[in-house]
């Protein structure tokens, strides 16, 4: 781990100002993806800005009927507050998902959110990442590419984002707040929060330099059967091959989104709007331009099914 | 290299030779570009702070890049808490921070400030068992024991979080208290890795101690 200089932010403002101001500045709240990656030397900040001391980690209602989950909440305080287990079940089932209990009780909202996108070639350092180090080559185009992604990747980039949660949020419309080094807030849809790769997969989300997330905002509950399947190589403790998190109303119409297939969460309006003309036409349109490569075509049928098997639990009730 | 030219050189040595200058022009081209990218690390900085563990206080001066674990075993010379991956995929640096099991080696220990931890020897001592120490030993919960004090920290917050009916993976009703089952217990384990395989003797230690 390279050497770095370490202090203790004292309001969101000042944090952002404080990120923008130094050079080589990153925040630090959880740790468990940006310490596992400095190890390694792929990330090698100067200094860090522990955010831990803020007063970020609240479940409010909002006057809008929802609920706003402040940033450095532990994924284990969000999968079991009441109100999203009855109100956003899917978004408790995603994260309880994801990693293993420890890493639950450390990992916060926003650093959940900016996991950094990656694939097995990224944590290789002998080996070219456009996303470790940009313009050296993408290795697992043409290399080990079973769990990789199938929709809108590109001749620069195939990894997958590996959240759980982001796909419940996806679904669910959150909206991320942020504060600015200037001290401005403002919102982003989730749906434009995280970047495809297109020729800068470095890239991998629509924050500023500097640029601090308070909280997420989910809008008010909707209703319906609410389902996260998760189907990856052993029972626990692993990375999804596909995911799928779905919400589905009593008339059949709904949404969904996928996890395990793009270096984001995927979500399409048209995949929405046939919600109720069943898995098949939904899948269909959710892998419309999918682009597998030889190792990751099973994930293609693996949508498909794993989609069939989420909507007919859906109509079991 | 130019010492090498002068030499008469075997086929077998001249192969050898040009594998070495290979690597040796693509070892400095990654870490220059590394350079480049992050210019000025900065000089090793040290930080102050305390930590409480196993009731009692520390006063630390620790360089910034010293992780909770290394803390602990480096520094205090706890060594009950083990290393296996160092990078939070085998559990068995599991300890209980403020009254929650986390991954000792991903964490930073200047962090935790004032934190409250405990460690495998703080839950027993060789003369006075944690229950779930005495049902490790009774149900054969190891073989080789170096998961072990990871292991043990991670049951014994587990049974706290069931408990606390915190939900898990397998859990069916999120609305109703989850269950005390085999299912929910290794599913809740699956953060603590045990390579000589005493995962079902574990599961029995377990279920001994939840009663």
């Amino acid at each position: 781990m390279r050497a770095f200089t370490y202090q203790r932010a004292q309001s969101p403002a000042e944090a952002a100002a404080a990120a923008a101001r130094t050079p080589g500045a990153r925040f630090i709240a959880g740790g468990t993806n940006l310490l596992d990656l400095m190890k390694l030397e792929i990330e090698t900040p100067q200094h860090l800005i522990d955010v831990n001391g803020l007063a970020l980690d609240k479940i409010e209602a909002t006057p809008g009927g929802g609920l706003r989950i402040g940033a450095l909440v532990r994924n284990t305080d969000l999968a079991a507050d009441a109100r999203v287990r009855k109100d956003y079940a899917v978004l408790s089932r995603a994260l309880l998902a994801g990693a293993s209990a420890q890493l639950r009780n450390k990992a916060t909202t926003a650093g959940n959110l900016l996991q950094r996108t990656r694939c097995p070639y990224f944590y290789d350092t002998n080996q070219p990442c456009n996303k470790r180090q940009p313009g050296s080559g993408c290795s697992a185009i043409g290399g080990y590419s079973r769990n990789h992604a199938i929709l809108g990747a590109s001749e620069a980039c195939i990894a997958t984002h590996p959240s759980d949660m982001a796909v419940a949020m996806a679904l669910l419309d959150a909206t991320v707040e942020t504060v600015k080094p200037d001290g401005a807030a403002r919102t982003i849809p989730i749906a434009d929060f995280h970047r495809l790769p297109g020729s800068t997969p470095h890239i991998e989300h629509a924050l500023a330099p500097g640029e601090l997330i308070t909280g997420v905002t989910l809008p008010r509950p909707t209703g319906g059967a609410h389902i996260y399947r998760k189907v990856r190589d052993r029972a626990s403790y692993a990375f999804a091959l596909v995911s799928v998190a779905a919400i589905v109303l009593p008339d059949g119409s709904g949404r969904v989104a996928l996890g395990g297939v793009a270096h984001k969460p995927w979500r399409t309006p048209a995949a929405d709007a046939s919600m109720a003309q069943g898995p098949h036409a939904v899948a269909e349109r959710l892998l419309a331009g999918a682009r597998p490569s030889a190792e990751s075509a099973f994930k293609v049928p693996l949508v498909q099914r794993t989609l069939m098997s989420v909507l007919a639990e859906a109509k079991k009730g | 290299m130019s010492d090498l030219c002068d030499v008469s050189l075997s086929r077998r040595n001249l192969l050898i030779a040009g594998a070495l200058s290979a690597t040796s022009t693509a070892v400095p081209l990654t870490a220059q570009a590394q350079a480049q990218a992050q210019p000025g690390t900065p000089p090793p900085s040290l930080a102050k702070f305390s930590l409480q563990v196993n009731g009692k206080q520390y006063a630390l001066e620790v360089d910034t890049r010293t992780t909770l674990l290394d803390a602990l075993r480096e520094h205090l010379h706890l060594n009950g808490t083990k290393k296996g991956c160092d990078h939070g995929q085998c559990g068995a640096c599991t300890v209980i921070v403020n009254g929650r099991r986390i991954n000792s080696c991903l964490t930073l220990a200047v962090m935790h400030d004032g934190d409250k931890v405990t460690t495998i020897e703080g839950l027993g001592t060789p003369d006075k068992l944690h229950p779930m120490q005495a049902a490790f030993v009774k149900h054969d919960g190891y073989q080789c024991g170096y998961c072990t004090p990871g292991q043990i920290c991670s049951a014994v917050a587990v049974l706290d979080e069931l408990r606390q009916g915190i939900p898990s993976h397998v859990t069916e009703d999120l609305n109703a208290r989850p269950l005390l089952n085999a299912a929910e217990l290794r599913e809740r384990m699956s953060g603590n890795i045990c390579r000589c395989g005493a995962y079902s003797n574990i599961v029995d230690a377990m279920t001994e101690v939840a009663g």
